[in-house]
């Protein structure tokens, strides 16, 4: 109960420094332009090149936008912590670690399925202009925020190994971008004489799952992959801030 | 109401801290002396539960701080050194989220900030941001921090340093006020302020303690009577000496 209460604290707190910094609308704004241009430009807007009207290809962009936007969203989250110093308050008052890193997850989160849900109009669009499956928006939304909150967790873990904004964000975005591609036919084609090594990297890769959720099928399995990764990530934080040898 | 036993901490190879033992009690404020370097807020975070000591043990108000830190850490209030601050918020809110994690909510919440901004007249800058405010303010900011719940122990790191003249007394001033109930340590490079504010005094040199006593104690440890010349030969002499 109290240690709700304390997350909560800290997640009002995150979500508020979110928006009381001016990047936070850039990030918004430059997320919300990229994702809208890539999806009706590139490769073509479905409903004039297949004559469907769906989101297949705002689906398909999703992975590839977040690398910029949630790695610039996070990149503070410990970082800017350890540099201020001001994590030396925070790790001494009366809250445990595990209730400051979950507040922060939770934040962050939230700030960007904000984002995914103003990204609306293209619903609005697709409808206009045709008829879509509901279903597989609604499912591919889920996915979206499911994904959105592996790479907050990744964000989250390499933020916490640095001062250093900058490096928490090359990191976390080498890192997403690893997990991204390791599905995708580029890699995974690399390795088609051993069958069992498509399979390792694939089934660990973002691409794979986030795939049959963009098909409409919310797999129990998919869901379950989402919140280890998250699971994992924030463990491995803990135990990283936990670790920290300096201060 | 506040004890460390045989704290040790080593960072590579700098021993930082090297078998620290003392205790506070209720009533006392006591002053932690030494040079740069010495390790007095090596031992301050280990007190405050944020660095965990390499081996030995501190214990607040009966809580340890290693198996129970939340309650331990619940009975601390803390002013680390050079008054770290969310730059982003406002003094207001800053305190606001303070008092909020420290388990206050609504009308009581109000009034605890209330009353902080007011004994560290902060009533003018309370709606500025913090990264805004001059150093003095915000050391000010970071010192309401700690004493907005009233805890029974207060830990501080040089909380005069960079406040002017008339801020420094108002702060002693402070902290004098508050001793009678409660255990207070501060470190302070200030001579003066020790023997204005201090009930007992620890000179720590490479991370040992090298003179424990009150001030008027330890004066006597020199022929001059004064507190520099105590400070002086007790740290520079051992330098030399090895
Ligand atoms: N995070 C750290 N990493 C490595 N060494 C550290 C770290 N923190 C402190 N030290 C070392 O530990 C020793 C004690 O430092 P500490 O900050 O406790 O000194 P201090 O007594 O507070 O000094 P000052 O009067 O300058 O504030 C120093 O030699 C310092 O270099
Ligand atoms: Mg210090």
């Amino acid at each position: 109960m109290r240690s709700l209460m304390n997350i909560a604290t800290i997640f009002k707190r995150e979500l508020k420094s979110y928006f009381e910094a001016p990047v936070a609308y850039v990030f918004m704004v430059v997320f919300l332009v990229l994702i809208g241009a890539l999806t009706f430009m590139w490769p073509g807007f479905p409903l004039f090149e297949r004559g469907v009207a769906d989101l297949a290809s705002f689906f398909a962009w999703i992975p590839i936008v977040y690398l910029l936007l949630v790695p610039a969203s996070t990149m503070g989250l410990w970082a800017e912590e350890q540099r201020t110093g001001t994590i030396e308050l925070l790790l001494t008052m009366p809250i445990t670690l595990g209730d400051a890193i979950i507040g922060k997850f939770l934040a962050a989160w939230l700030f960007i399925v904000i984002g995914l849900a103003l990204t609306f109009p293209v619903i609005i669009t697709v409808n206009y202009l045709g008829d879509p499956d509901m279903g597989v928006i609604f499912c591919g939304y889920i996915g979206a925020a499911l994904l959105a909150g592996c790479y907050v967790a990744v964000g989250l873990f390499t933020s916490a190994t640095t001062k250093s904004q900058v490096i928490s964000f090359v990191l976390s975005l080498t890192i997403c971008f690893i997990l991204v591609m390791a599905g995708t036919p580029f890699i995974t084609n690399l390795f088609s004489e051993w069958a069992w090594v498509i399979t390792v990297v694939s089934t660990l890769s973002f691409w794979t799952h986030f795939e049959s959720i963009q098909r409409g099928v919310l797999d129990m399995g998919d869901i379950i992959y989402y919140l280890s990764v998250m699971t994992f990530m924030i463990f491995a934080t803990y135990i990283v801030i936990d670790n920290r040898k300096s201060a | 109401m506040l004890e460390a036993k045989d704290l040790y901490k080593s960072f590579g190879s700098i021993k930082a801290v090297n078998g620290i033992s003392f205790s506070v009690a209720k009533g006392e404020v006591l002053g932690f002396l030494g040079p740069n370097g010495a390790g007095k807020t090596t031992t301050m975070r280990m007190l405050t539960g944020f660095l965990p000591p390499a081996s030995g043990t501190a214990t607040v108000c009966g809580h340890d701080m290693l198996s129970n830190p939340v309650e331990a850490k619940a009975q601390i209030g803390y002013l680390p050194e050079n008054a770290p601050a969310y730059d982003s918020m406002t003094v207001e809110n800053f305190l606001k989220f303070s008092a909020e994690i420290r388990g206050y909510r609504g009308k009581e919440l109000q009034t605890k900030v209330e009353t902080a901004m007011e004994r560290c007249q902060l009533r003018d800058v309370q709606r500025q941001t913090i990264h805004t405010l001059s150093k003095g303010y915000r050391q000010r900011t970071c010192f309401a921090q700690a004493v907005l719940s009233d805890p029974p122990v207060l830990i501080m790191d040089e909380p005069t340093d960079g406040l002017d003249p008339n801020q420094k007394h108002t702060v002693r001033k402070m902290i004098k006020e508050m001793s009678s109930n409660k255990a207070i340590i501060i470190s302070t490079h200030i001579l003066e302020e020790v023997e204005a504010v201090c009930t007992r005094a620890i000179i720590i040199n490479k991370g040992c303690i090298v003179a424990n006593g009150t001030p008027d104690e330890l004066k006597k440890k020199s022929d001059t009577g004064r507190l520099d010349d105590v400070f002086r030969s007790l740290t520079i002499g051992r330098e030399e000496s090895k």
